[in-house]
């Protein structure tokens, strides 16, 4: 059963959380954002688990929370890509620096 | 006591006509407002007449001296306790004497009116004014508390305001009624500052009260007021010199008269009223009635003198110069009142040395009609010519016969020829100078020969000199309503000076007792009639005399009709000095040091703004690395510092 | 009586403009809620001569207080005295007559109205708080919506004066919060009465008091941070600058009086030199800048800097007369100043021009609009039988009763400037009204009914202080008894 240890899974969802950060600086496209969002969502995700099964097998908090935040994840989605539609309808472009209406 | 309540629907009755006219005058009573306005002042003249007869001949008297009789007094504001402002209705002599000059020569005005302002655009609002001026004037002179005095004096100020500017569209009245009110403003606040010196002092603003505690010097108020000071001048002195200063203002005593002159912008039944028989005298009266407090402070008393003695001369010899007649009679006008004032000045309270108050306060009586008289007969002559301009007039006496006899009365009424009213007040006020102050009585007598002389110069002017100008809108002399005050006022000024005034107003109210003496009175009639003599051969048939005469006066001519530049030297200090080296420096330091203060505290603010909004990029990504940056750093501070 | 009502009708009225269309029912709407509110103020003041005809000498009436956030100890404290009285009734007053007299008002009549009765209510639940966080609450509500009214309906420099006005008193509201936190951490509670029994040491006060005292001065236009007034009132749609010089200013004096003096006397005492000094520059300073004015507007909003002055100065005086005068100065001048403004905006909106020298001999073709003209500047002169000559006067003998020397010179100064008062108001007067009328005028037209009636209502009130001043002295003084012992027992201590 502990075959695995903890920080391996840690590992994995650090440098998940990286490369969601990662795209979200660098990237300019905003589909790629949400999607870095969503990366680093679920390395998230991943802790809540693994935290869960490490430290409190007998409780399902985190597993709880893991639930909670995909249904959250899967609302934000629907409303960023309503926004990025919109934008892309007033701007001809998804990218995040054509907008720049509210600069100043 | 009786009973004196009526007395409040003396000043009540003009109040209402005032209110009713203002009201609805303009549309519903229009052509009624003359009646309506007059018919009321009947009735407050009668009543006055009433209270009168009952004052002083039925019940006024307690073992032969004159009561103050307070008819009705409500606490109308308290500043504090025993400072308060009660409107009363006080009745002693010389509230009744003024009662009934005021209504009376009022109802005059407001029967002659009828006919000189018949068929003006503004009649109802005309008679509305002077149902308020009415009603303030009657409401000053029954004041028993100091400070109701300073309302209704406020009050008659702003009623004479509104008269002079009726003529609103005219550029000159307009001008003329901001000049008289600013400038009495400006005295007024001599008077505010004197009622609060007297008031802080004697704990009160009753006038009985404060004549108690003000003049026995036992009264802790009394010490008080001595001995405190203010530049080695008592404060007593202060608040009566201050005092008096809202009355020089107010009687056009000099230096405070240039508003009087220009005041005669209004119509000529207002100049009448206003500024001959009853406003300017309020100085005079407010003098007399704190009368027994000067009497025990004599730097004041002797201010009021000299100003008085000096206004009197100044005002004749600028008479004798000016041309428009309602001038010369608004000049000779402020000249009568510097009798009255120095006539207070050389009086004492009480007794035999209380002459001069008596003397004063007659001549305020007789004045009121003789002096209306004269401005009405002016008006009617005006309102025949279309001018006030002596130069205009000449041998009217056959066109306007009864404004010729009335105007002559009023003449030899003012010039003090026996048996006209002028003369037994003069007498009276010229024996008090010369008992008290031979330097006084010089001046006073001369001036008696040049208000002779002024005056016949008007009247040879006006009804002979030359022969009379076809005057192209000829309507005769008039309506009845014209002609019948001017009767009544010419019998007035001949019968008002047989009325024993001695016995009813004095100082103390005890009756005093004068006699005419034919040796001390010669002088002055003979100076006068000389006066007469010398203006008919100058004036009765047009010549080249008068002219020559000012040739040679030279300066001083010029001088006096350019009314000694007074007029120059206020217009100088308001125009050269306040308005550019006080406004507008304010004006100026206003918009850009305060204001510019703000806005540089504005600017700056944006300022700093701009260097910090390049932080607010508008770059979603630089904000996401601001804030992992943040949770970065705080982490390692949480983790390795804080622990 | 139940004094929420005083907050809940002009919400209720708020709301229900809100469900209107068009200028024809918001305008009813408004007239309804706005009479209704002066119906219950009277019907205030009836009631407490009632209950103090019965003999309640208590200094706060009709107090109810409900628990809003008790972790800080505030609460949801109101009740009044005579002195709140006389400032709602003034409040009702003018609402009625600026919504009369922006019967015409179409530029998107149900945010302006709205935003009107949105004031109203924060002046009067500024005036019955008892409770200083609710007092700051309300003062915030009667500040913002004057930023749109400016910045919205005003005229020319309006978006700069607009901001100008709601920085400027949005500093003071700072100033007042930063003192109101230092009174609230010395005494523990926000309770007005409760802190007004709490000694506060004297070097707590010293420090806190400016900052209200300043703060609410601010709103009273004190010396120099008076500026707002001007441009705010000369940029604002008629019954805006109403609003603002009847309403808006006397919160500053009110505060002044009820917060800063009353819960901090000794500093008060303290302070009343610099108090006084500033009042007296505003004083004599607004009176010669309004000579320097051309626009009328702008002649108003100077004389109200200097009119304003009056009340600081009755205030810095700390005589019972003084404060007293300084009460009846705010009616008086609330009252008279709408009826100004309301005079200008009558002349405004028929003229197109508020320059001098470009009227004249108005009284020919307006008679009526020139009549209130002339009576608001008679009021503002300090004509007797209007309420300026009342409040003035009471001003000057309260400061007179200051036995100090250079207090003595504060008073004459103040007293000279009724003189320049004089000179302006009658040259405004001389120019606009009289004098020979320019041709292109002669077809305009007089007052309307709903301005006549708004005129009337302010004349009122103005003549029936004037004439009868001893009703509204007997309403307030018992409000400055309270004030007065405060201060009493501050200057016996020294």
């Amino acid at each position: 059963m502990n075959s695995i240890p903890l920080t391996h899974i840690l590992f994995v969802s650090t440098a998940l959380f990286c490369i969601g950060m990662y795209g979200l600086f660098t990237r300019r496209n905003m589909i790629t954002m949400l999607m870095s969002i969503e990366l680093m969502l679920n390395s998230v995700n991943i802790n809540f688990v693994a935290f869960n099964k490490y430290l409190w097998p007998e409780k399902l908090d985190g597993i709880f929370f893991t639930l909670f935040i995909i249904t959250i994840a899967a609302a934000e989605a629907a409303i960023a890509i309503a926004i990025i539609i919109n934008l892309y309808r007033s701007h001809n472009s998804i990218d995040v620096e054509d907008a720049t209406e509210l600069k100043y | 006591m009786s009973n004196y309540s009526y007395i409040v629907w003396i000043p009540l009755l003009p109040l209402l006509t005032f209110l009713l006219l203002g009201l609805f005058g303009r549309r519903y009573v229009k052509n009624f407002s003359g009646i309506l306005g007059s018919a009321s002042l009947l009735v407050s003249t009668v009543l006055s007449l009433l209270a009168a007869r009952q004052y002083f001949l039925q019940d006024g008297q307690l073992n032969g001296v004159y009561q103050k009789i307070i008819a009705f007094k409500f606490t109308w504001l308290e500043f504090s306790p025993n400072v308060s402002i009660d409107i009363s209705a006080v009745i002693d002599p010389i509230s009744v004497m003024m009662l009934v000059v005021v209504t009376f020569v009022s109802l005059m005005v407001h029967v002659f009116s009828l006919g000189y302002m018949k068929g003006e655009e503004r009649f109802a609002t005309y008679y509305a004014y002077l149902g308020l001026f009415t009603f303030s004037m009657l409401g000053l002179v029954l004041s028993g508390n100091l400070f109701q005095i300073y309302m209704f004096w406020e009050l008659v100020g702003v009623s004479s305001y509104l008269l002079i500017g009726y003529y609103y569209y005219k550029p000159s009245a307009v001008a003329a009624s901001k000049k008289a009110f600013i400038v009495t403003r400006f005295a007024d606040l001599g008077f505010l500052i004197g009622i609060l010196v007297l008031a802080f002092y004697g704990q009160t603003l009753d006038i009985s009260m404060l004549i108690e505690r003000l003049t026995s010097t036992q009264s802790a108020e009394f010490t008080g007021i001595t001995t405190a000071g203010f530049l080695g001048v008592s404060m007593l002195t202060w608040g009566l010199s201050l005092v008096f200063i809202g009355g020089a203002g107010k009687s056009a005593m000099f230096p405070l008269h240039i508003w009087l002159p220009d005041a005669m912008e209004g119509p000529t039944p207002v100049s009448a009223l206003i500024h001959a028989a009853t406003m300017v005298v309020a100085g005079v009266y407010l003098v007399a009635r704190l009368f027994p407090i000067f009497s025990v402070d004599g730097v004041s008393l002797q201010l009021v003198t000299y100003v008085g003695a000096f206004s009197a001369l100044l005002a004749a010899i600028i008479a004798c110069t000016q041309t428009d007649i309602k001038r010369v009679l608004a000049y000779s006008t402020m000249s009568q009142i510097g009798y009255m004032m120095f006539a207070l000045g050389v009086s004492k309270q009480g007794g035999e040395s209380g002459l001069g108050y008596m003397a004063s306060m007659f001549h305020l009586f007789t004045h009121a009609f003789f002096k209306s008289l004269l401005f009405l007969g002016a008006g009617a002559v005006i309102h025949l010519v279309h001018s006030n301009d002596m130069k205009d007039m000449g041998g009217l006496r056959k066109l306007m016969p009864v404004t010729h006899i009335a105007f002559l009365v009023g003449c030899l009424a003012i010039a003090g020829v026996p048996p006209f009213a002028g003369f037994f007040s003069k007498e009276e006020i010229l024996l008090a100078a010369f008992h008290s102050n031979k330097l006084i009585f010089g001046v006073a007598l001369f001036t008696a020969a040049l208000t002779s002389f002024y005056m016949f110069r008007l009247y040879f002017s006006i009804f002979w000199n030359k022969e009379a100008a076809h005057h192209p809108h000829d309507h005769g002399e008039g309506t009845f309503s014209m002609k019948f005050p001017l009767v009544i006022l010419a019998i007035c000024a001949v019968v008002v000076g047989f009325v024993p005034f001695a016995h009813f107003v004095t100082s103390d109210g005890v009756a005093l007792e004068t006699h005419m003496d034919l040796g001390f009175s010669a002088v002055p009639v003979g100076l006068s009639l000389l006066a007469i003599l010398l203006a008919s051969v100058m004036y009765r048939v047009a010549n080249d005399k008068p002219d020559k005469v000012a040739g040679t006066m030279g300066g001083l001519y010029k001088a006096a009709s350019r009314k000694f530049y007074m007029d120059e030297l206020y217009l100088f200090i308001t125009k050269k000095i306040i308005f550019p080296l006080v406004g507008q420096p304010i004006a100026w330091i206003d918009k850009n040091i305060v204001d510019g203060l703000m806005n540089w505290l504005a600017a700056v603010t944006a300022k700093i703004s701009e260097l910090i909004k390049g932080l607010q990029s508008g770059k979603v990504q630089n904000y996401a690395l601001y804030f992992f940056g943040g949770v970065a750093a705080l982490g390692v501070l949480f983790i390795y510092i804080w622990k | 009586m139940n004094l929420s009502l005083l907050i809940l009708l002009p919400l209720v009225t708020a709301l229900v403009i809100l469900f209107c269309n068009g200028l024809k029912q918001v305008r009813v709407a408004a007239l309804v809620g706005s009479v209704a509110q002066l119906a219950v103020s009277v019907r205030l003041l009836l009631s407490y001569q009632a209950e103090r005809a019965a003999g309640n000498h208590s200094p706060m009436l009709f107090e109810s207080k409900q628990e809003w956030f008790s972790s800080l100890h505030i609460n949801y404290h109101i009740g009044v005295d005579g002195i709140s009285i006389a400032m709602i009734l003034l409040t009702a007053s003018v609402v009625v007559a600026g919504i009369l007299v922006s019967w015409t008002m179409d530029k998107l009549s149900k945010e302006f109205f709205f935003l009107l009765i949105l004031l109203s209510m924060g002046a009067y639940g500024f005036f019955i708080s008892l409770d200083l966080f609710t007092l700051f609450f309300f003062l915030e509500v009667a500040v913002i919506p004057k930023f749109l009214l400016i910045g919205i309906w005003g005229s020319g420099k309006k978006e700069y004066s607009a901001m100008k006005l709601a920085l400027m008193l949005m500093g003071g509201s700072a100033l007042v919060f930063v003192g109101l936190m230092g009174v609230y951490y010395q005494t523990g509670s926000f309770d007005l009465m409760q802190i007004a029994n709490t000694p506060i040491p004297l070097d707590v006060q010293k420090f806190f008091f400016p900052f209200v005292f300043l703060g609410f001065g601010i709103f009273a236009a004190l010396f120099p941070f008076h500026t707002w007034v001007p441009d705010g009132h000369a940029s604002a749609p008629t019954a805006a600058s109403m609003f603002l010089a009847g309403i808006s200013m006397k919160l500053g004096g009110y505060g002044c009086l009820r917060v800063a003096t009353y819960l901090m006397p000794d500093a008060a005492h303290a302070y009343s030199w610099i108090i006084i000094l500033l009042a007296t520059i505003a004083i004599i300073y607004g009176a010669f800048a309004t000579m320097m004015q051309t626009d009328l507007k702008y002649i108003n909003a100077y004389s109200s800097v200097s009119h304003c002055g009056f009340v600081i100065l009755g205030i810095g005086m700390l005589t019972r007369t003084s404060i007293n005068g300084a009460v009846l100065q705010m009616v008086s001048h609330g009252l008279m100043t709408a009826l100004f403004f309301a005079a200008i905006g009558m002349i405004y909106s028929r003229t197109h021009t508020r320059m001098v020298q470009q009227l004249g001999g108005l009284l020919k073709v307006m008679p009526f609009i020139s009549t209130v003209f002339v009576i608001a500047g008679l009021c503002s002169l300090g004509l007797p039988g209007f309420s300026g000559f009342v409040a003035e006067m009471t001003v000057f003998m309260g400061s007179w009763q200051n036995p100090d020397g250079w207090y003595r010179f504060a008073t004459i100064l103040a007293c000279a400037s009724i003189v320049v008062t004089a000179v302006y108001i009658l040259r405004a007067v001389g120019k606009t009204i009289m004098g020979p009328m320019d041709d292109h005028y002669a077809t305009l037209t007089d007052a309307s009914w709903n301005e006549k009636l708004a005129a009337t209502i302010l004349i009122v009130g103005i003549v029936l202080i004037g004439v009868a001043p001893f009703l509204i002295n007997q309403l307030i003084m018992p409000g400055t008894d309270t004030i007065m012992m405060q201060v009493g027992k501050a200057i016996t201590q020294k």
